[in-house]
């Protein structure tokens, strides 16, 4: 319990990735409020691979933390123009409006 | 190590309790300000463990830009008048298999922390942690020799999404004068320029 090991921050991860999935769930306000659980979840990734960096002794996991950083920054920023788009077009966000695909 | 403890603890309540708050949270902007403490709490994890590098990219990009991002997106959608709780609105048809397959995947991931407990081989490495350079150091000297071909790739996603945010936000719009370089470099004063000799007395006409 006070020795704080790799377990420790897995868990972290763990309950970080639940809370995101369940936020996509969970949603029925605005399309934003999903894309910031994808950011969670991406958060949840990069801690697991940075502690299990550290704990290995392996620097490998924190190159491919930066590529996820960057992953998810485009991933942000190209999600975002597609909400702005969809709001100029359709003039609401709202998850249970959006249902042209009819999925 | 105490104190290393004492710190871990208090970073990830934190770090739940906003991760918490984002999914719950009454309205858009409070929940990117709890995004953005969420990100600033993991970013001061990782400088804990050791990686602070990454930490402070988390810091700066994360916090600075990509949170930023959000909250301008918020703001500019007027998305003031949708704040309405998720469990006062409609309910979701998908909310029960959504919560099974949302605790599955947490007690996978536990199970694999309790699994890790009695792996000791860890597998070898060429790149590991040396001891007498930093962080930084480190990760610059394996990134730029091994692992430059990724580290381009991300260049050109950056790129890419770059790109793809401004053409898919782009439109035209009727009724603005815009500058026309093609126009205005393709001038000659004969086209520019029109000379007319004007008779005492009488003035000259202009048409536009």
């Amino acid at each position: 319990m006070i020795e704080i090991g790799l377990g420790h921050y897995l868990s972290l991860g763990a309950i970080i990735f639940f809370l995101g999935v369940i936020g996509i769930f969970l949603n029925r306000k605005n399309v934003i409020v999903i894309l910031m659980s994808i950011e969670l979840i991406l958060l949840a990734v990069n801690i697991n691979l940075i502690s299990f960096s550290i704990f290995s002794g392996d620097i490998v996991g924190q190159v491919f933390t930066m590529l996820i950083l960057t992953v998810a920054a485009a991933e942000a920023a190209i999600g975002l123009a597609i909400i702005v788009i969809y709001y100029r077009n359709r003039g609401s966000i709202r998850v249970e409006d959006i249902h042209g695909m009819k999925g | 190590m105490i104190a290393h403890s004492i710190f871990f603890y208090f970073f990830s309540i934190i770090a739940i309790f906003s991760s918490l708050m984002v999914i719950t949270s009454r309205s858009t902007v409070n929940s990117v300000f709890f995004l953005i403490l969420d990100f600033i709490s993991v970013g001061c994890l990782f400088i804990m463990v050791g990686a602070e590098f990454l930490g402070m990219i988390l810091l700066i990009v994360y916090v600075g830009a990509v949170a930023v991002l959000f909250l301008f997106v918020v703001m500019m959608l007027n998305v003031a008048e949708q704040k309405q709780s998720w469990f006062i609105g409609k309910k979701s048809n998908h909310l029960p298999s959504g919560l099974i397959i949302s605790v599955l995947i947490l007690l996978e991931l536990l199970v694999v922390v309790g699994g890790w407990k009695y792996k000791e081989d860890l597998m070898s490495s060429s790149t590991l942690i040396l001891s007498d350079v930093s962080n930084t150091h480190q990760l610059g000297l394996v990134m730029y020799t091994d692992y430059i071909l990724y580290f381009q790739l991300a260049g050109i996603i950056l790129l890419l999404s770059m790109i793809g945010a401004i053409l898919l936000t782009f439109r035209k719009r009727t009724g603005v004068k815009r500058q026309s370089y093609f126009k205005q470099i393709s001038r000659n004063p004969s086209s520019a320029i029109e000379l007319k000799d004007v008779e005492s007395n009488k003035g000259v006409k202009i048409n536009d």
